[in-house]
């Protein structure tokens, strides 16, 4: 800490009894705190869901294994699947959102800090709600457990007949209130978009990060409430005897993979839309260019968010719904592929002519492109209806939504934190480990999903827990395993990498990118009220203005 | 800590953006409409489809009474906020408790008319599909009222003890936004349950 | 079972019409996506290599482009053609396989998924076997295709023969329809592709597709009730006697339980446990005195039998042809 001492008056670093710390950081309604909370929550089930992956690797090697049981297998998919969505993902995308956005438009805080708060908590306490099913998932007397239902839970498993206990309604509990906890935040992030932001800065100057998450709270708003509602209907149903899912009682299995998917396609863009808005900060900075196309990538993106509401049946396609249903559920979904299109051009525009400095960030986010575009065209490759018939529920279709997960959210993510740690921390995070993270990362990537299609292609289902040897699917199981423990290396050396730097990292300054908007403004890490006068903009870059006063951005907008 | 560079930038002349409260309570509008439209769905879907009666044609009675108290709290809760806004306090209070007492004729309008059913007819949340969609989807909304009573209760309160000023009113509005929602969905219930359901 | 061929699961070698057509529309996308791939690979890797920054550039911006209205409308126009295309070829392929009529000759069979076997029904030919669809070979001048009628006793289920067809589910209150035509003699294998319980993994599939005489043979023997051989009496008295029958049916035998899988022709199967072990004394004896050493999970429950009646419930099980 001595290099600290130099830099740094000693008042700012004043030490306070541990209690009063974690008081404080259990208290705050501070953007800010919050979103560092929501980053350090979901980096931890990060790890959580990534040991429930290893597992189910490790169980897959070959064929006959006896690694876990079957009921250990089924619920390490469901709560790997179940973590990541909701309780890494999620939390992450929102931290860097609370994080981010008041600092980018120019607020103080955001608009409700303690429905903030309240919304971190119900989102915290849900994650435990989840763990805690372990323990009482059938109830503490008993070995607990905890739900083995998919992550989708179709009905009528998750009647009581096949899912005795309470691990299931663990699962409904925790998505129940983690969901309201994220309708809140999307509530506050539409507010503060709305409602805060600093003179000048009219929808149409707002950086893209919050535009796109303007976006991606307004599809939670509309879609994440089908789930919350389905799960009230869950819980009538085990609890009073209801029969919104009961076959026996004429309910229908069929209602609730709609209402499931109704939610579960557009959380997909929900996802995905945070990430092009990290894309779209980091691409422009480091290939020294403004965005390309800024006001198409807005219309592309509310174009996303509308089509993506129509395409959930695409989860469907073998469910049996009339050959016209299918039909327009194929046509949507290809369609969701033109504005996607659109914005993987923009980027490769705004990188085309620039200066492009692979810094690690960078590195993801062209890693991001790539796969992504991969992703995208499996993705094509299943809208198609009759082949899907033939993907979907295979490996192949575990091989397309990781590579959009992993390919794509994840490594925007990395992108994001290479870019934004040294603002939140005021120290940069190591290149050189950053390197070995990325490279490291790309290469199990890679082993791990592209692999992956083939044994789909050769017909292995999802959610199985062991396969016959004569099936040829031993080596190509191995070989993803393989991928998936480098990965796991990888993700070591990056967790790694964010506490090290957090010690030892070298100081990173207002603007260590030389970047252009407001948050590289104000001090690393930056004080509780963001700015001592609140800035004013006349562009988007309102940076840029300020360090080219003879060229700035308002004259050309 | 100074906090660095300031764009140098002149103020627009003008800088308004819109009232946070209400964005927020409309976003949370939205977000409520589309958990109503998945009830509303579900009971739609279900119409017809219970294996064992009671079916609604058989049990259900139209509370036209009750309806036209929830329907008029909407305006009785308009005009205390334009009453408040023009600080007329004591025509505020009264409205406002008058909102008060039509939302709660309503809930109790919706307690006789359960306690017929699941006591006369036998229609419980299990009964059949019917039930479960019927209980669920009024009982949703009942469960909305509830709540709408709750926050206009604790209004009422500080407006009781004179802590509500005329320049709140536009929070006040922000509750009657809520308010008038609640009403809106009972439209929806109304129409899909007692029209179309029979 | 002496293949030359080992039964295969890969969707690229269709042995029916509408894995066949699946194929083909199937490579059309895939050729398709591969240009477009190739294309816009290539745009990237041109702007990564050409573009990076240089010592000397270093010092001064590039120039500063905001955008482009001719090329947005060009990488905007070209998609849509695209797609257009693509849903075009997918429309017809739908319909071309969903809404096939079922001509006079199909054969009809009803399937239910179980918690985790198959129930194989024939109406017409009043056959109920397990786990072993047996259905003819399809000669494309006088098809005989087989149409499935899909039901489930409990959760979902997904019938999947990746090289007769592509998968459709099984879902209670909810009957589903697919056919099949066969092009080629031999045993198909797939297995339940929509996640339905702890066994979900071990729902496995057989399909034998018969030449026509062998077919007729197949349905000859299962039209006839369980064979009594007098050697295997004790045996029977045992199963009679114990839960067995609570959930099996032997045609003819008060045995009529509709639980488990009907063991009136049981020794006409290759495997037992849905497909999980092969159908040899050995195996039926576990399976009989230990379901979980093979199929931990499944709902078959372990009977407790002594060791003399299970030698011989395992000597009737052997009797019944």
């Amino acid at each position: 800490m001595s290099s600290n001492a130099i830099t740094i008056p000693a008042l700012q670093v004043q030490e306070k009894p541990w209690v009063d710390r974690l008081h404080e950081w259990v208290t705050t309604v501070d953007h800010k705190r919050l979103g560092i909370l929501y980053i350090v929550y979901a980096l931890t089930f990060l790890l959580f869901g990534g040991f429930e992956a290893l597992i189910i690797r490790i169980q897959l090697m070959h064929s006959h294994s006896n690694f876990v049981s079957p009921q250990v297998f089924n619920r390490m998919f469901t709560m790997h699947g179940t973590t990541m969505i909701f309780f890494v993902a999620m939390p992450v995308l929102f931290g860097f959102a609370n994080y981010m956005v008041p600092l980018m438009i120019g607020a103080r805080d955001m608009a409700f800090p303690r429905l903030n708060a309240f919304s971190f908590w119900l989102m915290a306490f849900g994650g435990l709600l989840l763990y805690f099913s372990f323990l009482g998932g059938s109830g503490l007397y008993g070995a607990g457990n905890a739900p083995d239902v998919g992550w989708w839970a179709y009905a009528p498993l998750t009647a009581r007949a096949f899912s005795p206990g309470h691990s299931s309604d663990y699962w409904t509990l925790a998505l129940l209130v983690s969901g309201f906890g994220s309708i809140g935040t999307a509530i506050n992030i539409i507010a503060t978009v709305l409602c805060m932001r600093c003179p000048g800065m009219k929808l149409t100057r707002m950086p893209l990060f919050a535009w796109l998450n303007l976006v991606m709270s307004g599809m939670v708003l509309i879609t994440l409430t089908p789930l919350s509602a389905a799960q009230i209907m869950l819980l009538i149903d085990r609890y009073l005897g209801g029969h919104f899912f009961d076959a026996q009682a004429g309910g229908s299995a069929v209602l609730w993979m709609h209402f499931f998917w109704i939610f579960g396609h557009p959380e997909v863009y929900i996802l995905i839309i945070p990430s092009f808005a990290f894309m779209s900060e980091i691409v422009p900075v480091f290939s020294r260019k403004p965005i390309f196309g800024y006001p198409v990538m807005v219309a592309a993106t509310v174009c996303i968010a509308f089509v993506s509401m129509s395409v959930w049946a695409h989860h469907m396609f073998t469910v049996g719904m009339s050959s016209y249903a299918n039909s327009f559920f194929a046509i949507t979904s290809m369609m969701v592929g033109i504005p996607t299109g659109i914005k993987i051009f923009n980027w490769i525009g705004t990188m085309w002519g620039g200066q492009i400095e692979f810094k690690t960030a960078m590195l993801f986010a062209i890693g991001f492109l790539f796969q992504f575009l991969i992703a995208g065209l499996t993705g094509i490759m299943l809208a198609t209806a009759p082949f899907d018939w033939q993907l979907t529920l295979s490996y192949f279709v575990i091989a397309h939504f990781h590579y959009v997960i992993v390919g794509g959210i994840l490594f925007a993510l990395f992108g994001a934190f290479y870019y934004w740690y040294p603002k939140i921390t005021g120290r940069m995070l190591s290149e050189r480990l950053g390197k070995w993270h990325f490279w490291l990362f790309l290469i199990g990537f890679h082993v791990c999903f592209d692999v992956m299609h083939i044994p789909g292609l050769l017909g292995m289902p999802r959610r199985i827990y062991t396969y016959e040897p004569n099936r040829g699917w031993d080596t190509l199981n191995l070989i993803v395993s393989i991928g998936a423990f480098i990965q796991g290396i990888a993700i070591l050396i990056f967790v790694w990498n964010l506490v090290s730097s957090y010690f030892n990292g070298a100081e990173a300054g207002n603007d260590p990118w030389d970047a252009w908007t407001l948050e590289w403004s104000t001090t690393s890490p930056p004080p509780a009220y963001n700015f001592a006068t609140l800035p004013v903009v006349a562009s988007r870059r309102p940076l840029w203005d300020l360090k080219h006063p003879e060229d700035p951005d308002s004259l050309y907008e | 800590m100074s906090a660095a560079t300031i764009p140098p930038v002149e103020m627009p002349q003008s800088w308004t953006l819109p009232y946070r409260a209400k964005v927020g309570m409309v976003s949370l509008i939205i977000a409520e409409s589309a958990i109503f439209t998945i009830f509303v769905v579900a009971y739609l879907f279900y119409l017809g489809k219970s294996i064992s009666g009671p079916t609604p044609k058989e049990v259900l009675e139209t509370p036209i009474f009750f309806t036209i108290c929830l329907l008029s709290s909407s305006l009785t809760i308009h005009f205390a906020g334009r009453s408040l806004e023009r600080n007329h306090r004591g025509a505020f209070l009264g409205l406002w408790a008058l909102t008060i007492l039509l939302g709660g004729l309503f809930l109790i309008g919706t307690g006789m008319e359960w306690h017929r059913l699941i006591y006369q007819h036998g229609l419980t949340i299990s009964t059949n599909l019917f039930g479960t969609t019927y209980y669920s989807l009024v009982g949703l909304h009942a469960f909305h009222v509830t709540a709408g009573l709750i926050m206009l209760t604790i209004v009422l309160l500080f407006a009781l003890a004179g802590k509500v000023q005329q320049d709140q009113f536009r929070r006040v509005d922000t509750l009657a936004l809520y308010w008038h929602f609640v009403d809106a969905v009972w439209v929806v219930v109304f129409t899909v349950v007692y029209i179309v359901g029979r | 079972m002496a293949l030359a061929d080992p039964p295969g699961t890969n969707i690229f070698a269709p042995q029916s019409t509408p894995a066949k057509s699946i194929l083909d529309l199937s490579i059309f996308v895939l050729s398709i996506t591969g240009i477009i791939f190739v294309v816009v690979f290539t745009l990237l890797v041109y702007s990564i290599s050409k573009f990076h920054a240089t010592a000397a550039g270093a010092k001064r911006e590039p120039a500063q482009v905001y955008g482009s209205t001719q090329i947005e409308l060009a990488w905007t126009i070209i998609p849509v053609l695209i797609v257009v295309v693509l849903f075009l070829a997918t429309a017809r392929s739908i319909h071309a396989i969903q809404d096939a009529p079922e001509p006079p000759g199909a054969i009809d069979v009803t399937a239910i998924g179980h918690q985790y076997w198959w129930e194989f029904r024939y109406p017409k030919l009043g056959i109920i076997t397990a786990n072993e669809l047996h259905i003819p070979l399809s000669d494309p001048n006088h098809p005989t295709p087989t149409f499935l009628q899909l039901l489930s006793a409990d959760t979902d289920h997904s019938f999947w023969i990746p090289e007769l067809a592509g998968k459709t589910d099984l879902i209670p209150n909810h009957p589903n329809r697919m056919w099949m035509d066969p092009h080629r003699t031999g045993i198909f294998l797939g297995q339940c592709a929509q996640y339905c319980g702890t066994q979900h993994a071990k729902m496995l599939l057989r399909v034998s597709v018969d030449s026509p005489e062998d077919f007729a043979a197949w349905v000859r023997t299962q039209q006839q009730p369980a064979g009594r051989n007098s050697s295997a009496t004790a045996g029977r008295q045992v199963f009679e006697h114990t839960a067995c029958i609570n959930c099996h049916t032997v045609s003819g035998t008060p045995a009529d339980g509709r639980f488990g899988p009907d063991l009136t022709h049981l020794m006409s199967r290759a495997t037992i446990a849905s497909g999980a072990a092969e159908n040899t004394p050995a195996n039926l004896r576990l399976w009989i005195q230990d379901p979980d050493a093979i199929k931990p999970g499944s709902l078959m429950p372990a009977m407790k039998l002594s060791d003399a009646d299970l030698d011989a419930v395992v000597n009737y099980m052997e009797t019944l042809h």
